[in-house]
């Protein structure tokens, strides 16, 4: 895993998110509060949540598309203050222009970020994205002729054609049935895997979680939500949709999630709530192995992702 | 199928169009037999005389014209559309320019105002309110009412008839541009931030072809109202233009002339609005 080394020597992560909270109204109780995480370089990040903990918020306030009401976040060694090329969000609802083709639609893109580009190189720049996620052949089409997987493929190679520190995905195969997602899940570990790509995604689906993320976050629910624990994926980087089931880690893993979404999200609210104020460190999960540890989160960055079991 | 629906759809057209000819021809036609007419030269003499005989002016056509004089009378005007024997006698063709020239003036004056404002209304919530109140007093108004206040401060007849066309093109272009530019949808305005786009960038290539629709058919009724409004603005102010022209035919009871005034202005009216239409088809995407 690659790390920055900052003249001090000291080696920071990619991102650094500290006491995030948003309140909506005031005077209402906060959405979330005390979001403390770091994301490595090339780790690939998943957030589990019921639905109004705030995931969303999170992911948006990390676009720079909303103001977080405290805390605050640190990319690269500078304070995220708005949006920027410097981060590709994928949205839920894909969000492409109808009025331009797919090409049209990566070009905007590229466009915007190398304003120099002459229209040659856009295009060729562009044509590659397209080739990576497979749409070569639809490249000339308008959003309205593509099924929803496609559409959200080319949200997909709009995101990557800017080549950003930090992909942002915001539950982005929700909408897409069982095997169109596993393609695209797939197609996404592989251009993450060549492109060594950082990524923070939110989603709803415990195996999507398992085959992509390095590690999963998992939300406590809202008000006050927290992220309750951190699950490190104990299986190893290569892990294939699949094979990865006969895996016994992978049963580890997923119990693991599963019995956090049905009980734990629940108590750990109930909990946290009467101890509210008080700074909170989420536990660090390693299922699978020998003997589980959970250990306090340190001050900055966490042990190594991938412990051979 | 639907190949079918539209042949028998013109079928129907063009049975009710034979209909309302037989109609027209039944209420027309010379309830005398032809040959009583020309009964004898004196008391024809004394029909001229009193004005009412039918060979005074073998081209004259006295009341309600039938279809066939109408036909008669459309050919002699179309045969020669650019003829200019004075003030009071012009081509239809010359008629319709003047007519069509000042709608185009006044409405393109409308476009310039209209549109970069109801881009602003529609992307400040401040100036929206701000302008409302504005916008709803003004709009309900007869573009005509203005006509006294306008000849008054412009003087000039033409001038005033174009700012009534402008006054009255200004109103569906405005709301329609502000209400198409608040409602882009935030998940492009949101693509347009995440990606840094400057503000120029993003008002030519999200905005306004997102809100394109709206502004074309905010356009496309304005188009429509300016040509009824143009009518009666030429019959006000006199001297040129198809609404002139009618008023003038009116004042020669030439029925016939006002006929076919009223056809060319819906003929006219119908081409405007159909190429609005195809705009509109060209801007339109499904999403």
């Amino acid at each position: 895993m690659p790390n920055d080394t900052n003249p001090a020597g000291i080696v920071r992560p990619l991102v650094e998110v500290d006491r995030l909270a948003k309140v909506y109204k005031p005077g209402t109780p906060p959405v979330f509060e005390d979001v403390s995480f770091t994301i490595d370089r090339g780790e690939f990040i998943c957030i589990i949540g019921h639905s109004g903990c705030g995931k969303s918020t999170i992911l948006n306030v990390l676009a720079g598309l909303e103001k977080a009401s405290k805390g605050n976040v640190i990319m690269d060694n500078l304070e995220m203050t708005g949006p920027g090329l410097d981060r590709g969000v994928v949205f839920q609802s894909h969000a492409l222009m109808p009025w331009m083709t797919v090409e049209q639609n990566i070009a905007f893109a590229i466009r915007s970020r190398h304003p120099e580009w002459s229209r040659r190189r856009i295009a060729d720049h562009g044509a590659r994205f397209i080739d990576l996620v497979g749409l070569t052949a639809a490249a000339k089409k308008k959003p309205s002729e593509l099924s929803g997987g496609m559409k959200q493929r080319v949200g997909i190679a709009r995101a990557f054609a800017i080549e950003p520190k930090m992909l942002l995905l915001d539950e982005p195969f929700g909408a897409l049935d069982a095997l169109t997602r596993g393609n695209i899940q797939d197609e996404l570990l592989k251009i993450c895997a060549e492109t060594e790509q950082t990524v923070f995604m939110i989603t709803h689906d415990v195996d999507e979680a398992i085959l992509l993320a390095d590690r999963i976050f998992l939300m406590s629910n809202g008000p006050h939500a927290r992220i309750a624990e951190m699950v490190v994926n104990t299986m190893p980087k290569d892990r294939k949709r699949e094979t990865m089931h006969h895996d016994p880690r992978f049963y580890a893993i997923r119990n693991h999630l599963v019995d956090f979404l049905v009980h734990r999200s629940k108590t750990f609210q109930a909990m946290t709530a009467t101890a509210s104020g008080q700074p909170h460190v989420p536990v660090i999960v390693r299922p699978g192995l020998e003997e589980e540890e959970s250990a306090p989160a340190p001050e900055r960055g966490h042990p190594p992702l991938h412990i051979v079991a | 199928m639907s190949d079918k629906l539209a042949l028998k759809g013109a079928a129907l057209s063009f049975a009710f169009l034979v209909l309302i000819l037989l109609a027209w021809y039944g209420a027309t036609a010379p309830s005398t037999p032809p040959g009583t007419a020309a009964a004898s030269s004196a008391s024809a003499e004394y029909d001229a005389l009193m004005g009412k005989g039918a060979a005074a002016d073998p081209d004259a056509i006295k009341g309600f014209p039938t279809p066939m004089q109408f036909a008669e009378v459309a050919a002699r005007n179309l045969a020669a559309p650019f003829y200019d024997n004075g003030p009071n006698d012009k081509g239809i063709g010359i008629q319709l320019a003047y007519s069509l020239g000042r709608v185009g003036l006044g409405y393109l004056l409308a476009m310039m105002v209209a549109i970069p404002l109801g881009f602003a209304i529609g992307m400040s919530p401040l100036l929206y309110r701000a302008l409302d109140p504005f916008i709803q007093l003004l709009r309900p108004i007869s573009p005509l009412a203005w006509m006294p206040i306008a000849l008054y401060t412009i003087k000039d007849s033409t001038v005033s008839s174009i700012f009534v066309i402008f006054i009255c093109s200004v109103w569906p272009m405005l709301v329609n541009t502000a209400f198409g530019v608040a409602g882009v949808r935030k998940d492009w305005l949101n693509v347009a931030l995440t990606l840094e786009v400057s503000p120029l960038r993003k008002a030519f290539l999200v905005i306004l072809p997102a809100a394109a629709p709206a502004i074309i058919t905010g356009m496309r009724i304005s188009m429509g109202i300016a040509w009824l409004v143009i009518i009666a603005a030429e019959m006000l102010i006199g001297g040129t233009g198809i609404g002139y022209f009618l008023w003038n035919e009116w004042n020669n009871l030439s029925i016939a002339n006002v006929l076919f005034a009223v056809a060319t202005i819906g003929v006219v009216g119908m081409i405007l609005d159909r190429a609005f239409g195809l705009i509109l088809k060209k801007v339109t995407y499904a999403e």
